[in-house]
């Protein structure tokens, strides 16, 4: 049997929800690829995953493999995490979000998870773009851009969601195309065995909305888009800004050693253990 | 065995702290907010003693969803709010209804609306706590009147929602949140702890929201190898996203089922003189102390009056009600707000007996002496 046969048996929900709700061409099955690529690599068990995801295209995720599943309110996918982290450390938490469901209305719950440092791995797919309501701006959609509610150009600046995890604190940060798909393999892997909290950014095409509404072609113009775009952060590193416009900056950004919460709250039942017996 | 007996002076709010360990509660999350703050830091020093978990949120969205999803984990979970921050939970705990998580919710009330009146007593979440989150949806709400009750009905809030898979509100307001009496505690009481059913068959044949007899299915913990897809979208059995009619009606049908099934069981109230009552005051939380007192006062004077004390506001209590219905000429409903439970009497009375209010948003208690004499304009 083909090594993507026995994955796809071995992690896929096959017998029960497919076809996906998907658009043919979505990068997002590439992300699911991918994940579940690491996850195999990695070696862990299913039992002891726990995928959780909020709302939205990217969110829908998690129904069609075969762990411990959670889908969860828009944006708070990280709060549900967090209770599950904490309240069982041995399982391995996984976080999927989309860039609207990590940035705007989870923005606040996304850089307090960074700041407290809990073990569990964050992906957001970034498609710029609003896609399961039809198109309109996100956070990410860049200044310029058109929105099914943006059709005179788009006036915000975007955010850049891994330089916001690094500002924010956390462990690993890491920024991947699905072009690039065996770098974002890669990438996952690296982030899932992280002890920490760890993130890594998705850029993926949208080309059912946000291609469609700025004549960006189709799905596979969009993935060539992503090919040429792309610099690896360490080449990136000795570019000017200005050089860096319109480009999507690839590769590790941030892997540091914090302190871990949830084993420093071991340390608070320790003490507060030692204070009840006096 | 020694027996342990504590005695202790404490706030309605530490009491909910001693109820909910006892309970079994071993995970909150919460955010700080006048005037529930006190359960907040007495979970944050006594949890992690018991090898449990406290965490301070960054909101009061971020609370509930982490109570859920200690939940699911299978940790007994609870957080606790006052007005502003229950607003924010409606997302959250609409989702817990619907993906049938057990989890507490406390709310000290306080005056609103919005910001509202931070120290001051209040009544007026009762309404939001029955349709706060959007949708039609089965939900179990208590109240406590003296910190004893903040106690055991914390315990009851725990055990209901373990059994129904439902998560359970208790009401309290800032008087009996932050009142200090002397309560008893004594270990080798019998205290009923009911645990959510876990399955008893294999992974292979477990049916995550089968119906059953009762209509609550079991619940397995992350990570006990039940894999299995949970969302608050409407979904079948299994878990999975649903938008087939045959499936989408049966579902909710079930969720509705299992509390009205059980709505005389989870009808908590007291009946005080209430025999033979031509007047029956139906009071909860601070006011029903106000209200004891004013029926004590008016048998003195000869008025028969009598009180139906609350402690399950939703489902209302409406066959407790009805008993009363053919003795009583009067009620009275007496509450620290513009009339919320009055609606569900006048509701339930369907015109038999004389429904009077007696409503008071000042952000002062109601007094006995307002009671009585309501009373004597009645009798």
């Amino acid at each position: 049997m083909p090594e993507v046969t026995k994955l796809i048996h071995k992690y896929l929900r096959h017998d029960k929800k497919f076809p996906h709700v998907w658009c043919p061409g979505c990068g997002i099955g590439i992300l699911l690829g991918a994940l579940i690529r690491a996850i195999d690599r990695v070696g862990y068990d299913k039992n002891e995953i726990v995928l959780v995801s909020g709302i939205g295209c990217s969110s829908r995720l998690p129904v069609y493999v075969d762990f411990h599943t959670l889908h969860t309110t828009h944006g708070r996918a990280l709060t549900f995490a967090t209770g599950v982290k904490l309240a069982n450390p041995k399982l391995k938490v996984i976080v999927v979000m989309g860039d609207g469901d990590a940035m705007a209305i989870g923005g606040n719950h996304f850089i307090h998870a960074a700041r407290r440092n809990i073990g569990m791995t964050t992906i957001i797919l970034n498609n710029n773009i609003y896609g399961m309501t039809g198109g309109q701006y996100s956070p990410t959609t860049p200044h310029g851009m058109k929105a099914s509610t943006a059709i005179y150009g788009h006036i915000e600046q975007a955010f850049k969601i891994s330089e916001m995890a690094v500002a924010a604190g956390a462990a690993f940060v890491a920024r991947g195309t699905v072009f690039h798909a065996k770098q974002l393999d890669g990438l996952i892997e690296q982030a899932l065995v992280k002890s920490g909290f760890s993130v890594v950014e998705a850029m993926a095409h949208c080309h059912t909305q946000y291609g469609r509404q700025n004549r960006l072609g189709s799905a596979v113009e969009m993935l060539e888009a992503q090919r040429d775009n792309a610099i690896p952060v360490e080449k990136a590193s000795k570019m000017a800004p200005e050089a860096l416009v319109g480009k999507i900056v690839t590769g590790v950004l941030v892997n540091k050693e914090l302190l871990v919460y949830e084993e420093e709250y071991e340390k608070v039942r320790e003490r507060a253990g030692l204070m009840m017996e006096k | 065995m020694k027996k342990q007996r504590k005695v202790l002076l404490i706030q309605g709010n530490e009491a909910v702290v001693e109820g909910a360990l006892r309970a079994g509660c071993r995970f909150f999350a919460g955010y700080p907010i006048t005037p529930a703050t006190e359960i907040s830091e007495g979970m944050s020093v006594k949890l992690p003693a018991l090898g449990g978990t406290y965490i301070q949120m960054e909101d009061e969205i971020a609370s509930m969803g982490a109570i859920i999803g200690a939940s699911l984990a299978g940790v007994k979970s609870m957080t606790a709010t006052s007005g502003p921050g229950f607003s924010l939970m409606q997302e959250n705990l609409g989702y817990a209804v619907m993906a049938e998580v057990p989890c507490v919710v406390v709310n000290v009330m306080r005056g609103g609306p919005s910001t509202g009146l931070p120290t001051f007593p209040s009544q007026g979440d009762v309404m939001q706590a029955r349709w706060g989150t959007h949708g039609d949806h089965p939900i179990i709400v208590l109240s406590a009147s003296t910190v004893r009750e903040c106690y055991d009905h914390t315990i009851a809030a725990f055990n209901l929602s373990e059994r129904f898979r439902i998560p359970v509100i208790l009401l309290i307001d800032e008087v009996v949140g932050h009142m200090r009496e002397k309560v008893i505690l004594d270990d080798e009481d019998h205290v009923e702890i009911i645990n959510r059913t876990r399955p008893s068959v294999p992974p292979e044949w477990y049916i995550p929201y089968e119906d059953t007899p009762m209509g609550v299915p079991p619940m397995a913990d992350f990570g006990t190898g039940y894999r299995y897809n949970i969302t608050g979208l409407t979904h079948d059995v299994r878990g999975f996203p649903t938008a087939r009619i045959d499936e989408i009606g049966p579902f909710n049908e079930r969720m509705i089922r299992k509390i009205s099934k059980y709505r005389a069981e989870i009808s908590l109230t007291e009946h005080f003189l209430t025999e033979d009552a031509e007047i029956t005051i139906i009071a909860y939380g601070c006011v029903a102390r106000s209200a004891k007192r004013a029926v004590l006062q008016a048998r003195e004077q000869g008025i028969p009056a009598g009180l139906l004390k609350l402690t399950t506001l939703w489902p209302f209590v409406r066959g407790e009600m009805e008993k009363l219905l053919p003795s009583t000429r009067v009620f009275i409903v007496p509450e620290m707000n513009m009339g919320q439970i009055s609606r569900e009497v006048k509701r339930v009375n369907r015109g038999i007996a004389r429904v009077v209010t007696l409503n008071k948003v000042d952000g002062t208690i109601i007094m006995p002496q307002e009671i009585l004499q309501k009373i004597k304009e009645v009798a």
